[in-house]
């Protein structure tokens, strides 16, 4: 019976996502940025992210970090901090290959893909030049109805799903909260990764209360510990975003030598490790 | 009048513009329409879902929910903006340039090659109102403002928002109109500042600047639910 590795660290994690990995990142908010930060202390490379469904500093820093080769996203922003620079110049640069999408297009992909189906049919999009730039998607006739074209998007099969939770139980099971689209990606995804705030004795699928807001063991595959791992992000209903953390960044990001300081110091020194 | 902000003014115009959403989505870096449909819910009791809020009467999940509903019908109201708007209402959240690598790279579409089409109210607002944000044609449709006749689209762009004035906008004809300019502008400016052609009636009345009441709502419930998705404007705007 395949159980889930338990990993001693977040560096461990890393080492076991192989460069080239498609790789799945939900919005920031409760992200693995402890985990995305091994990414970039084990130079990972060729990456490709899908972002679930848009993305901030976590694939800022992938993309700055030179780890990834495709970005699939419905954008990328600091948010209230500013825009993503490292993005947007590794983009204009062709250092990355982007692949624009709209927020329900990508959940759609994944839910096509958690139900074994090669498409999904979606609205919206027809006229649009996110359509006209992307070969993978299609308009076909609604064969239902007459004189009814609708856009189809194919299933989003990430190679692994790479999330951070509040809870992880030592069966394999997590407990995701509010944010159910982890659940989503966890479905689609060929495996998930998880980093967790805390790892508990007792078997989350035994609690009716966390059960109803769980990924349970079949889908998880590797789970490694990281309080404050979502830091400087917000993890919900833990703490909250540091804005002094976050303001840092959006200066330094973007700059060359000031985003290669901002990850000596942030990502190689040790004493960030300990945050 | 009275002495209200230029942000307070945006924000009292679109919650005028609201009167009847029954449901009001907000997307992310939108303060002031977030502003706005708080302001609609204090006078309508319109619901208000905020991408990014994490108060419970507020929140989303920002996602499948928000879409799903959209697709529904479930979602009377919601914003979009653009680095370019054109014309033709089409908006360009994506970059300048040649795609893919462009000259300039923005955040990218978020929800609005769909939303655009599933919400019967779209309110397109933008913080600057001139011939570099409002152009004769975009370099990169994001989202486009009309479709063809056998395009399913119930929803598409209703008005749009600027420093200067508020246009509603023409599915049909696929244009503009001039509804009203902001007091202290004139139409010799909007015309010098706008990139596209639009109509305008003959006389055309000042913006309604927000009445005492409307603004100590703005001032008051407004400004202190507004400051849990956008902490950095409540300080700056209402020192919350």
């Amino acid at each position: 019976m395949p159980e889930t590795n338990f990993f001693t660290d977040v560096d461990a994690l890393a080492a076991a996502i192989p460069d080239g990995t498609k790789l799945a990142i939900f919005k920031d908010s409760g992200v693995p940025m402890a985990a995305a930060k091994a990414l970039v202390r084990r130079q990972a490379k060729g990456l490709h992210l899908v972002t679930i469904p848009t993305a901030g500093m976590i694939v800022d820093m992938l993309i700055g970090a030179g780890c990834v080769d495709i970005v699939e996203t419905s954008g990328v922003s600091l948010g209230e901090f500013g825009p993503a620079r490292e993005f947007a110049n590794a983009v204009k640069a062709g250092k990355v290959k982007i692949m624009d999408s709209t927020c329900p297009a990508i959940y759609s992909g994944l839910q096509a893909a958690e139900k074994g189906v090669p498409f999904m049919p979606m609205r919206g999009l027809i006229g649009s030049d996110i359509l006209k730039n992307r070969d993978d998607y299609a308009v076909i006739d609604n064969p239902l109805a007459k004189d009814d074209p609708i856009v189809v998007v194919p299933a989003i099969r990430p190679d692994i799903a790479l999330i951070h939770v509040a809870l992880a139980d030592r069966f394999g099971n997590l407990w995701i909260g509010r944010q159910t689209e982890l659940k989503v990606m966890a479905h689609a995804a060929k495996g998930t990764f998880a980093t967790a705030e805390k790892i508990i004795d007792t078997n989350i699928m035994e609690d009716e209360r966390l059960a109803s807001a769980s990924i349970p063991s079949l889908y998880v595959n590797g789970i490694a510990p990281a309080p404050r791992g979502a830091w400087p992000l917000e993890m919900p209903g833990q703490y909250d975003v540091d804005r002094d953390e976050m303001e840092n960044y959006a200066k330094l990001s973007g700059s060359g030598d000031g985003f290669q300081t901002w990850i000596t110091d942030r990502v190689f020194a040790k004493s960030v490790a300990a945050e | 009048m009275n002495n209200c902000r230029p942000e307070e003014l945006m924000i009292s115009a679109i919650g005028d513009l609201l009167e009847d959403a029954a449901h009001i989505a907000v997307g992310v870096l939108s303060p002031i329409p977030g502003s706005a449909a708080l302001l609609a819910r204090a006078r309508n009791g319109a619901r208000v879902s905020i991408i990014g809020s994490t108060v419970p009467e507020f929140r989303t999940d920002g996602g499948i929910d928000l879409f799903d509903a959209a697709g529904q019908g479930r979602v009377d109201a919601f914003f979009l903006s653009g680095g370019q708007i054109d014309g033709a209402a089409n908006i360009n959240l994506t970059g300048i340039g040649t795609y893919p690598e462009l000259d300039i790279r923005w955040s990218g579409a978020f929800g609005s090659a769909y939303l655009y089409f599933q919400v019967p109210k779209v309110i397109l607002f933008r913080d600057e109102h001139s011939r570099r944000t409002l152009v004769k044609k975009v370099d990169f449709i994001s989202a486009p403002g009309v479709s063809k006749k056998n395009v399913y689209r119930p929803g598409g762009p209703y008005a749009l928002v600027t420093p200067l004035c508020v246009m509603m906008f023409d599915r049909i004809a696929g244009r503009f109109t001039l509804k009203s300019i902001h007091p202290g502008h004139s139409l010799e400016e909007i015309r010098d500042q706008t990139g596209f052609d639009f109509d305008c009636p003959n006389d055309v009345p000042d913006t309604a600047t927000p009445d005492k009441d409307t603004l100590s709502l703005i001032r008051g419930d407004v400004a202190r639910a507004i400051a849990n998705p956008y902490p950095a404007f409540a300080a700056k705007m209402f020192g919350i």
